[in-house]
């Protein structure tokens, strides 16, 4: 089922490729960045807590 | 429309943006699954394009969304320039990585569709040159923010940045109709149906640009959340090292 890009098919792929890799590095670093920072202000703020 | 303004609450803020969060972002990945397959694999190939007429599924609603981000910008920084809200200088943050990378995809999909169809990679064409500056604001933008320590002054420098990059998002958008010339054709989109393309492509797109936007709004939500609660770190932290 997959389509014939002729002689374009290098010029899709890799427009695919290049657009498909960008967001999923956008997602996944943004993922990450929410969960530690998220962890970290935890301990910031049960540090903060017990210091009064 | 004093209800807008309880989301200026950073808590609310959040409060409110995880409880969407997961149904903008499982809406964005369906709009985005179901329009990139039928695109892909679905539509035929255009008379004049060829099989290349499938990168306007990623090059059309990523410029798109490259030039929006950057008015969202401006929506928040002038909030923040005028009413002072914290949350609304840290959207305008969350927002241009997101902008960047929409510039990035804009300019990339559009070298390489470019090369078969004119013969180059670029051209100092009104429009690919207006949207080239708009990502160096973008840059210059993301670096401003990362190099200045006080939130607010960076917040501040940062929505006049914003202002000035404005004038090259409204040339990437209307620098066809403006010089009226260059290779980049006009839009592919438009309320005069006799501009857009045909329907066999028109739907499958219209569905690409909803997940790019959705893509984008789930991004910002989950991004302006982690800024709100770096800059409660930062306070914290200052508030230890005056201890």
């Amino acid at each position: 089922m997959m389509p014939d890009l002729g002689k374009y098919a290098v010029e899709v792929l890799a427009s695919y490729g290049a657009s498909i890799a960008l967001i999923v590095a956008l997602v996944v670093l943004s993922v990450a960045r929410a969960r530690r920072v998220r962890a970290e202000l935890e301990t910031v703020e049960k540090r903060s807590r017990q210091d009064g | 429309m004093n209800a807008i303004w309880q989301y200026a609450n950073p808590k609310k803020f959040i409060d409110t943006s995880e409880r969407l969060l997961p149904w903008v972002a499982g809406l964005a990945a369906l709009c985005l699954g179901v329009g990139l397959i039928w695109g892909y694999f679905l539509t035929p190939d255009a008379e004049r394009f060829g099989a290349t007429v499938k990168i306007i599924y990623l090059h059309v609603p990523a410029a798109m969304m490259a030039i929006s981000a950057w008015f969202m910008m401006l929506v928040a920084s002038l909030i923040w320039i005028i009413r002072r809200h914290h949350v609304s200088a840290l959207a305008a943050r969350a927002a241009a990585p997101v902008g960047a990378v929409m510039t990035v995809i804009g300019l990339v999909t559009g070298a390489i569709w470019g090369q078969p169809m004119w013969g180059t990679w670029w051209a100092w064409d009104p429009r690919l040159t207006s949207f080239l500056i708009l990502f160096l604001f973008y840059l210059g933008y993301i670096a401003l923010w990362a190099a200045i320590e006080d939130d607010d002054s960076a917040a501040d420098l940062t929505s006049i940045l914003c202002l000035v990059g404005s004038v090259f998002a409204v040339l990437s958008r209307y620098a066809v109709n403006f010089w009226n010339q260059g290779l980049h054709q006009g839009a592919s989109l438009s309320l005069d149906k006799e501009e857009n393309v045909a329907d066999v492509f028109y739907i499958p797109l219209l569905v690409c640009i909803a997940g790019f936007v959705l893509l984008f709004v789930a991004l910002v939500l989950m991004r302006t959340g982690t800024e709100i609660r770096a800059r409660r770190m930062r306070v914290l932290l200052a508030r230890e090292r005056m201890k």
